[in-house]
């Protein structure tokens, strides 16, 4: 078993309304980052995970994010495992 | 009599409002620990509202996996009637008993006031008491209450007749001001059997005649009659 150390990422389903990404995006206007748009907020956690490999640890956390850390009506993850 | 099981979990903050609501509607109340994993022969199921876990992750989330939402997920099944005030109505739509979920009111800010909401279905363990088209007063305190649904869900709900509260103005026409940005100002919805009812907006704050508004009382004595007619 090795320790892996994953990165989740939680975001709002694209569609849906986020009204913190839309306050932020309207604060970076105001300070000049016209440039910036389509901001979205989210959500990172990370932990570690202990796996026999690199894609059991990933599949494991995919199973958490489905369980618990996103939620299907709302929300969009992405799993990544640090190298 | 009915025995009606209050559920407190950590961050509970309405279970005594609702305990206090059930007994002047003539039920027999009585707390549950969310440690606990037997409902002790409950005729009826309420989920107070509060900040059940701190609200940590997502409102409900947390609480959905104590252990007694095994049993009322049972009890719920078998379709014994519950009722979800607030985050409540959260930990219901997290568990999955209920339909959708509740995101960040879209202007950010907490809502607490007073609102007014038109009874849109009557056929549901918790509202057989009141008669369609009746609009209420009732107050709402909540930063996380903006119904979301996809569009195949939303139409359902619609077409069957499930959404029991809608958010309106004093007159029961349509609100001139959004109050969290639910969709098609959805303020409770009910499952597909009747017997699950679930709502941002308090009866259990509008109940004792003390405060002056005892509009919210028939969430509680509807729950006591446990009429639920075939739809």
């Amino acid at each position: 078993m090795t320790t892996f150390r994953l990165h989740v990422r939680v975001v709002p389903r694209a569609g849906l309304l986020d009204p913190q990404g839309q306050a932020v995006e309207h604060a970076l206007s105001a300070l000049g980052f016209q440039e910036a748009s389509n901001v979205r907020i989210g959500k990172a956690i990370e932990l570690e995970v202990k796996a026999a490999n690199a894609t059991d640890a990933k599949a494991r956390a995919r199973a958490m994010c489905d369980k618990l850390l996103a939620n299907p009506v709302t929300e969009d993850y992405l799993v990544e495992v640090e190298a | 009599m009915r025995r009606v099981a209050v559920v407190r979990f950590p961050g509970s903050n309405c279970d005594a409002d609702t305990f206090r609501s059930a007994a002047i509607a003539g039920a027999e109340p009585y707390y549950v620990w969310h440690r606990e994993t037997d409902l002790q022969g409950a005729d009826a199921v309420m989920l107070p509202g509060g900040f059940s876990y701190g609200d940590y992750l997502r409102s409900g989330a947390i609480a959905r996996f104590s252990p007694i939402m095994a049993a009322v997920q049972k009890f719920a099944r078998e379709g014994g009637p519950v009722l979800g005030i607030c985050n409540g109505f959260q930990i219901l739509c997290e568990a999955g008993l209920l339909p959708g979920a509740l995101m960040r009111n879209s202007r950010l800010s907490f809502v607490s006031r007073p609102v007014w909401l038109r009874v849109e279905q009557t056929d549901t363990a918790f509202t057989n008491q009141y008669s369609v088209g009746q609009v209420l007063k009732m107050p709402v305190a909540h930063g996380d209450g903006r119904f979301v649904a996809d569009e195949a869900t939303r139409r359902k709900l619609e077409a069957e007749g499930r959404v029991v509260v809608r958010y309106v103005n004093r007159d029961g026409g349509s609100p001139t001001e959004e109050i969290n940005g639910s969709v098609n100002q959805i303020a409770g919805i009910v499952n597909d059997e009747g017997n699950v009812v679930g709502l941002m907006p308090h009866p259990d704050r509008a109940s004792d005649p003390a405060l002056g508004n005892t509009d919210g009382l028939g969430f509680f004595t509807s729950g006591v009659a446990g009429v639920v007619k075939e739809r």
